[in-house]
């Protein structure tokens, strides 16, 4: 289980594959994992795995 | 008749606290993007007596701002920097302004924004907000960053709040309303958005981190 934004999730993969598993567009997000901020460049190359803990912020237009 | 810069900051002590407008007059703060967001929060920090305020916005002012954005119908084709540091020079004479006219993006953020304790997102672009967002944790995680996101629409004022994402980044917003979804931008909920942002800037001069 890995925690997202304070939910429990049964997932493990790359940080790519979770944003596709959640319906997230990559360009609009920024991902901290584990408190550090994960790269764009390395959301393809970066696994989330039992225990990990991620905030997800999704940008909407507007301002 | 003009006041003096001891008559404005004695003026702000008295009111705010000796030790909270020691803190403001030092700090710097940069807003990035300057409508309806950063505009509105320009005037707050400017009004609280932040002493350095660095405004980024490479627009001009459009007659579709006025709805919601702190310009004038007579600065309409003005670039926003330029009338929006006329605005702010008027409220606050002795508030060091600087104003870059640029659309910043991956290639000078690191060296338009090196300057500032405090980042604020104030696009309106959601790619635009994640392209910023993600430079400023990259690039400078000392600074703290303040970004905005779901104001649109006239849903309930009640569901914009900040939220303590990290150690040093915030979120204000409801998180959701996108002005994608055609359902406009109105002054009061992009104002109380941006008085989310402008108060946690505040905050954070002040010592006091916590949403």
């Amino acid at each position: 289980m890995i925690t997202v934004n304070g939910e429990k999730i049964d997932f493990s993969g790359t940080v790519t594959e979770l944003l596709e598993f959640l319906g997230y567009g990559e360009k609009r997000v920024a991902v901290e994992l584990n408190e550090n901020i994960v790269p764009k460049a390395e959301y393809v190359n970066t696994s989330v795995s039992d225990g990990d803990k991620l905030e997800i912020v999704r940008f909407v237009g507007g301002g | 008749m003009m006041p003096s810069e001891n008559e404005i900051y004695n003026a702000l002590a008295e009111r705010h606290g000796a030790d909270f407008q020691k803190k403001v007059s030092s700090a710097t703060v940069a807003v990035c993007g300057i409508g309806g967001l950063g505009s509105n929060i320009s005037i707050s920090l400017a009004r609280a007596g932040v002493g350095n305020i660095h405004i980024i916005d490479f627009d001009r002012v459009d007659i579709s701002n006025l709805n919601r954005q702190q310009y004038f119908s007579e600065q309409i084709g003005m670039y926003k920097t330029d009338a929006l540091k006329e605005t702010l020079s008027h409220i606050a004479p002795y508030c060091k302004i600087t104003a870059d006219c640029v659309r910043l993006d991956e290639n000078n953020i690191s060296e338009i924004l090196k300057d500032c304790d405090i980042v604020c997102e104030a696009f309106d672009d959601a790619e635009s907000k994640a392209v910023l967002a993600n430079c400023v944790l990259e690039k400078f995680p000392e600074k703290y960053l303040v970004c905005g996101s779901g104001m649109a629409g006239l849903y309930s004022a009640n569901t914009i709040k900040t939220r303590r994402v990290m150690k040093n980044f915030y979120i204000c917003g409801d998180g959701e309303n996108d002005v994608a979804d055609n359902t406009g931008l109105y002054s009061s909920r992009v104002m109380i958005c941006a008085g989310h942002q402008a108060n946690m800037i505040l905050r954070i001069i002040s010592g006091k981190y916590d949403a």
